[in-house]
């Protein structure tokens, strides 16, 4: 029992160590993801026939392959078309472009969300587009935009752990350096696990009290 | 320019271990329906224990859906694999793969089905019960019917993301479509091509699963929902 | 009062929190009769039903069917069987056909055979002028049909009383009368009913009596004729006075 307690204490610096690369690769990919994810769902709603085709494809594509062989596409890939690529890059690369199939579809329905009437109605009494914009449709856009990110947020910071395979010392491939040496696989998964949860549990909880906070009846802020 | 391309050329690693990949792919199609089906049985009635149960069968529920929920999936496969063994809970690769998955799932069809459980109108207890029936009558012939029929769509998708998730078994080993595609790269070398080919797999299978699935939905609609 | 009166309300008491929402209830209903409850909105009306069959839990009073006293029955669920209920919202069970709809509480809590209880759930369809809506999902249906439906699934159970609670005001007002039509049927077929509605036109055709309550007490019960002409307690008179310019004078 006190070896465990000093097990524990012992392996947090290095859980620690590997909870900083799970956050940057969380932030990295949630970054990657938005940006492409919004010019997508931009290209999707408001493109010529093409480029609606082709953005369609594209996150048709994307969301059918497992995240696990995009990734392992991206890191074996690169360097057979002549790129050297860093474990790290390759994690963010690979799950940020999963991530940018998703977010243009939570984008593309959170444009959906505010209908033109709205818009009419804002130019009607005189707003100018820039008004329109921050007065009526982001506060309309965000509040059906915040439940679904938080969920997909969620699924990215659990699917860096995916980066394990291809080497990134994140939390998990830290959880097993640890392992080797001491062979207490269940305290420290424990541990890891339990890391986790305080991640995903504890800002999914903080954006549901935004969420909660911004709350008006009637925008229906329905999502999976 | 022609060395370049033979770089892209997969056909013939596809047809050289043909058995193999198709072999793989049977193994995640069954690890997939299996997991589905036990994993949407635990979940209905672990929403039904969050959303009607007493206090504690509540609270045991809720915190086996959010735990689960809120760890990796690979995190939750490797406790089963490497930190049972030393307690003396030793399964296979195959089995791991099975129980894990479909421990997730669980977790993922009760919080659907609860969604829709909780989608369905007070009003509807108030008529089952003016009629004279009991809670759990209410529950089972009134509430859950209408409740899975909102799930469906949820569940469906599910079986898409579970079918995609099973590559996870790579990471211990079962012989998923994923894992005979290690195999095999780790035997030739050419990881790019390999892998490739497994994309390309995914991606028919799951266009054509979700083909089916929508006609199937299609078929079993019923006027009123969804 | 010659026959001892189906139903018998007593002292009835409730409260939501701080909230007094019956302040003692007292009436009664012999078989065959009708009445109807009126009053302003939030006063406790839905409630006294919802009390009735016991979906709310009264804190004090009596409530007795015949000689089975409902607060403190040990068997709600046989009581409900005979205690029909039709409310605002129809309640149909979305996932079942009009006639399965009908069938449901015969089947699973009268446990009756499959072909009588088809025969009875054709029956009761009939009766309030349904007949070639089975196999209509509720979301095919309009508003008046459905309402009629449940009216139908209701009387399919054989109740002794049945409760409306503002039955039509979820209508269109080109639908009220079909459901209208089938209440006063039943009036007059002998059913007994308690009928919460602002339906003046109905109240004053069809009932033995309107109650008029407001801020969880009953203000007065009379027959609707003085009720309409001159009724005793000023309340009422502003009430109904109000009632006329919302919905126009007694159905004339
Ligand atoms: N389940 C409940 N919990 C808390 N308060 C309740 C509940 N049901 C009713 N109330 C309150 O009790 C009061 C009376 O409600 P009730 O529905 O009986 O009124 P009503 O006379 O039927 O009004 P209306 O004409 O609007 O239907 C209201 O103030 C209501 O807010
Ligand atoms: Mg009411």
């Amino acid at each position: 029992m006190d070896g465990r307690v000093e097990l524990i204490i012992n392996s947090i610096p290095a859980l620690l160590r590997g909870t900083i690369i799970t956050i940057q690769l969380t932030v990295l990919i949630l970054i990657f993801g938005l940006i492409l994810g919004l010019i997508l769902a931009f290209g999707e709603t408001y493109g010529n026939k093409l480029i609606q085709k082709l953005t369609a494809l594209y996150g048709k594509v994307i969301r059918s392959i497992p995240e696990l062989v995009l990734l392992l596409l991206v890191f074996y890939g690169l360097p057979n078309l002549g790129f050297r690529i860093r474990p790290f890059n390759a994690a963010v690369l690979g799950l940020g472009i999963r991530a940018s199939a998703y977010m243009a579809q939570i984008f593309r329905g959170t444009f959906k969300a505010v209908s033109s009437d709205q818009i009419t109605a804002a130019y009607s009494i005189g707003m100018g587009k820039y008004m329109t914009f921050i007065y009526v449709i982001f506060p309309q856009a965000i509040r059906s935009f915040i439940p679904p990110f938080a969920n997909e947020y969620a699924i990215i910071l659990k699917d860096t752990s995916l980066a394990y395979a291809i080497g990134v010392a994140e939390l998990l491939r830290q959880g097993q350096y640890i392992i080797a040496v001491e062979y207490d696989p269940l305290t420290i998964f424990l541990m890891i696990a339990a890391i986790y949860f305080i991640l995903t549990f504890g800002v999914t909880r903080l954006l549901k009290l935004v969420e909660f906070k911004l709350k008006v009846p009637g925008i229906g802020a329905e999502s999976r | 320019m022609v060395d370049f391309l033979s770089q892209y050329l997969i056909i013939d690693i596809f047809i050289s271990n043909f058995g193999r990949l198709m072999s793989g792919l049977r193994f995640t199609f069954t690890l997939t329906i299996v997991v589905m089906f036990f994993g949407t049985i635990f979940g209905v009635l672990l929403a039904l224990g969050r959303s009607f149960g007493s206090k504690p069968v509540a609270w045991l529920c809720t915190a086996y859906i959010e735990i689960i929920r809120g760890t990796p999936m690979l995190a939750q496969l490797f406790i089963l694999y490497f930190a049972l063994p030393p307690y003396g809970i030793r399964m296979t690769a195959v089995t791991v793969a099975y129980l894990g998955f479909t421990i997730n799932c669980a977790a993922y069809q009760a919080e659907y089905t609860r969604g829709s459980i909780e989608s369905v109108s007070s009003d509807q207890f108030k008529s089952a019960y003016s009629l004279g029936m009991s809670r759990w009558q209410t529950i089972f012939i009134v509430v859950l019917p209408q409740a899975i029929r909102w799930a469906i769509p949820a569940w469906t998708n599910e079986f898409i993301y579970i079918l995609k998730y099973t590559s996870l078994a790579y990471v211990i080993g079962a012989p998923d479509l994923m894992t005979q595609g290690k195999f095999i790269a780790s035997r030739n070398y050419q990881f790019f091509r390999v892998y490739l080919i497994v994309a390309i797999i995914y991606l028919i299978i799951v266009w054509i699963s979700t083909w089916i699935i929508d006609i199937v939905e299609e078929k079993l609609k019923i006027p009123g929902f969804g | 009062m010659k026959n001892k009166p189906l139903v018998q309300v007593k002292n009835l008491k409730k409260s939501f929190g701080d909230n007094l929402v019956l302040d003692g209830i007292s009436f009664s209903l012999n078989t065959g009769e009708n009445k109807v409850i009126i009053g302003p909105s939030g006063t406790g009306k839905s409630t006294v039903l919802n009390c009735i069959n016991r979906l709310i839990m009264p804190d004090s009073g009596e409530i007795w069917l015949e000689d089975k006293e409902i607060v403190t029955a040990e068997n709600i669920n046989k009581i409900r069987q005979e205690i029909g209920y039709v409310f605002q919202g129809f309640g149909l069970f979305h996932h079942l056909t009009a006639k399965k709809n009908v069938m449901l509480g015969l089947r699973k809590v009268k446990k009756i055979s499959k072909n009588e209880a088809e025969d009875i759930a054709r029956f009761e369809l009939n009766r309030v002028g349904l007949t070639d809506v089975d196999d209509s999902y509720p979301a095919q249906l309009s508003g008046g049909q459905k309402q009629r439906v449940a009216i139908a699934r209701a009387l399919a159970m054989q109740p002794k009383l049945m409760l409306f609670d503002e039955p039509t005001s979820a209508l269109d007002p080109e639908l009220i009368g079909e459901v209208l039509n089938v209440m006063k049927k039943l009036a007059e077929e002998g059913m007994t009913m308690l009928v919460v509605t602002h339906e003046m036109g109905f109240a004053r055709s069809v009932s033995d009596e309107i109650i008029f309550m407001e801020g969880g007490k009953i203000v007065e019960q009379n027959h609707p004729e003085v009720m309409f002409k001159g009724p005793e307690n000023e309340r009422t008179r502003q009430f109904l006075f109000k009632l006329d310019d919302l919905y126009g004078k007694g159905g004339e």
